[in-house]
């Protein structure tokens, strides 16, 4: 565990020694607001909720998670400090775990500087405000499941932005796998179960409810599942490198 | 302290390296010399946990690197190729991450970092970010981050690449300090090193091992070993050569250079036989003046080159 928390500290820091950081804050926070207020017509649905503000978040993550996560590992492997971390005495899946709940965090960090938005409709209004922790925490599990999937594509390779790219793509995937688009594509070939299991897999549909502030267990269950199993294929990218 | 067992690792058709097997004693000084592409990081790579062996295995200090990596890479300190290091963290920064992640806590931790830095004399960039330092100053780092936690075991991959002349004498100063009580594995391409501060020298080339012995051994199996460089006058230079060439234990006689009435012969022994005073004593006899007389301890670079240059298998 000592070493998950070193290397969280390590990675959390190294976020915020670059204009990077600051950077990334400053654009999520101006492009959540600007989609909330001119798309989402936030004043104009004349409602005392977040909702507006909320539906956006996994269009915003698509493009900002990946960039997040994209250096994780693969600025590891560009600078050679990979060989240095691996030769330590700690496990892979420590170092996966504290380099993941360092990026997590920071994602953490950009939501909660939203809060003016919180107090602006409880200004206006009284908003349930239960309702608006809910989506909070929904939408930062969101970021989660994102951040662990682009870990994994930025374990696959030392360049950036194909770590970007793959992240994005994937994470593109996952949200888009309920959508009918997507799913006709594979209801030519493949069996019923196929399909389903397709559908299930879509983090938009876990995503209204949880902005609507319902938590529910599938949900709960999913997205564990999925950052999980991200965790351990990224242990796994990053070993079976070391057999190669 | 530490023992490789025919440690071997294939990349796809490529065999990197082949059954490398050695072993480095406490208070051992190990070069670990072969041309660039022999295998000599892959070796190291496979002894410190970052690739795994193909087959074959390695224990440091009783741990098996491949059965129980954590405890051995707890005894190793590694200064990996290039000696990197997180460029936007400050020497000092680094040192505690490195510390804290090798176990090291509170005013021990302190301490050591303390340490390291002094031995490795970074107390003026501590607080400068890495990159923005010198090649020397990295290399430091790099060396102050192996010697942290004040292993049984180190392994410095050619911890003086790339460094000035003066920065050579340092770390190697440092690493002869260290020796007393540890095994030490250092990989060069520099032979001089060899010399310098390695008590055994292990020389691999295409992934095999070719020599294993200690440098004046090594030095032994040069054809210019116990050679005798001499200087004459020029006027008595054919006779001296006839004479030299007539002693049973000569070679060859090579004339190597004629300047100012003199003449400069290198007399090549056979069976890397001790000519010096024979030699000396025919001239006299002969009445040849010898102006200066040199007996060759062998040259380490025709060694290397003759253990490693390709040749058919």
């Amino acid at each position: 565990m000592r070493a998950v928390a070193t290397v969280f500290k390590r990675e959390l820091a190294a976020y915020f020694t670059t204009p990077l950081a600051y950077v990334f804050i400053v654009i999520f926070l101006a492009l959540a607001g600007a989609f909330a207020f001119f798309i989402g017509a936030f004043f104009e649905r004349g409602q005392a909720d977040l909702e507006s503000f909320f539906v956006f978040h996994p269009w915003l993550y698509l493009f900002l998670v990946p960039a997040v996560a994209m250096r994780l590992w693969a600025e590891e492997r560009r600078t050679g400090t990979i060989e240095l971390l691996l030769t330590l005495p700690a496990s892979t899946f420590e170092i996966v775990l504290g380099k993941f709940l360092a990026a997590w965090l920071f994602t953490g960090i950009a939501l909660a500087l939203t809060f003016p938005l919180w107090i602006t409709v409880n200004y206006l209004g009284e908003p349930d405000n239960g309702v608006i922790l809910a989506a909070y925490l929904g939408s930062w599990a969101i970021a989660g499941a994102f951040i662990a999937i682009g870990a994994c594509a930025s374990a696959l390779t030392k360049n950036q932005v194909i770590a970007f790219v793959l992240g994005a793509a994937i994470c593109f995937l996952f949200l888009m796998s309920g959508v009918d688009l997507v799913l006709s594509a594979f209801r030519g070939w493949a069996p019923p179960w196929v399909v389903d299991l397709v559908a299930s897999f879509s983090l938009i549909t876990h995503f209204n409810e949880l902005v609507k502030g319902v938590i529910g267990a599938a949900t709960a269950v999913y997205l564990a599942t999925l950052v999980g199993v991200c965790l351990l294929v990224n242990t796994l990218i990053v070993d079976l490198e070391k057999a190669a | 302290m530490v023992r490789l067992e025919r440690l071997t690792k294939r990349f796809g058709a490529v065999q990197a390296v082949d059954e490398v097997s050695f072993s480095v004693a406490r208070g051992e000084v190990l070069g670990f010399l072969g041309p660039n592409g022999a295998g000599k990081s892959t070796t190291m790579r496979m002894l410190t946990g970052y690739i795994l062996p193909t087959s074959g295995t390695a224990v440091v200090a009783g741990f098996d690197v491949v059965e129980n990596p954590r405890e051995a890479k707890r005894r190793i300190g590694y200064l990996p190729e290039g000696a990197p290091a997180y460029g936007d963290m400050t020497p000092l920064a680094f040192l505690r991450f490195v510390g804290a992640m090798r176990g090291l806590e509170g005013a021990e931790l302190e301490r050591r970092v303390r340490e390291a830095i002094a031995r490795t004399s970074l107390e003026e960039v501590a607080l400068r970010p890495i990159d923005t330092l010198s090649k020397g100053f990295r290399r430091r780092v790099g060396l102050a981050q192996a010697i942290l936690h004040d292993p049984p075991v180190l392994v410095l991959d050619e911890p003086t690449d790339g460094l000035d002349p003066n920065q050579k004498h340092e770390v190697r100063k440092l690493i002869k300090e260290m020796s007393a009580g540890k095994a030490i594995i250092v990989s060069t391409h520099i032979l001089e090193e060899v010399d310098a501060v390695c008590d055994r020298a292990v020389i691999i080339a295409r992934g095999r091992i070719v020599a294993d012995a200690r440098p004046e051994e090594l030095r032994r199996r040069s054809p210019a070993h116990n050679a005798v460089r001499l200087t004459i006058d020029r006027s008595r230079e054919e006779e001296a050569t006839a004479a030299l060439r007539a002693i049973n234990a000569v070679r060859e006689v090579q004339p190597l250079e004629r300047v100012n009435g003199t003449a400069t012969l290198l007399v090549l022994p056979a069976d890397g036989a001790d000519l010096g005073a024979t030699v000396a004593g025919l001239l006299h006899e002969r009445g040849i003046r010898v102006e200066h007389l040199t007996v060759e301890p062998g040259r380490l670079d025709e060694v290397f080159r003759a253990l490693t240059a390709s040749r058919p298998s």
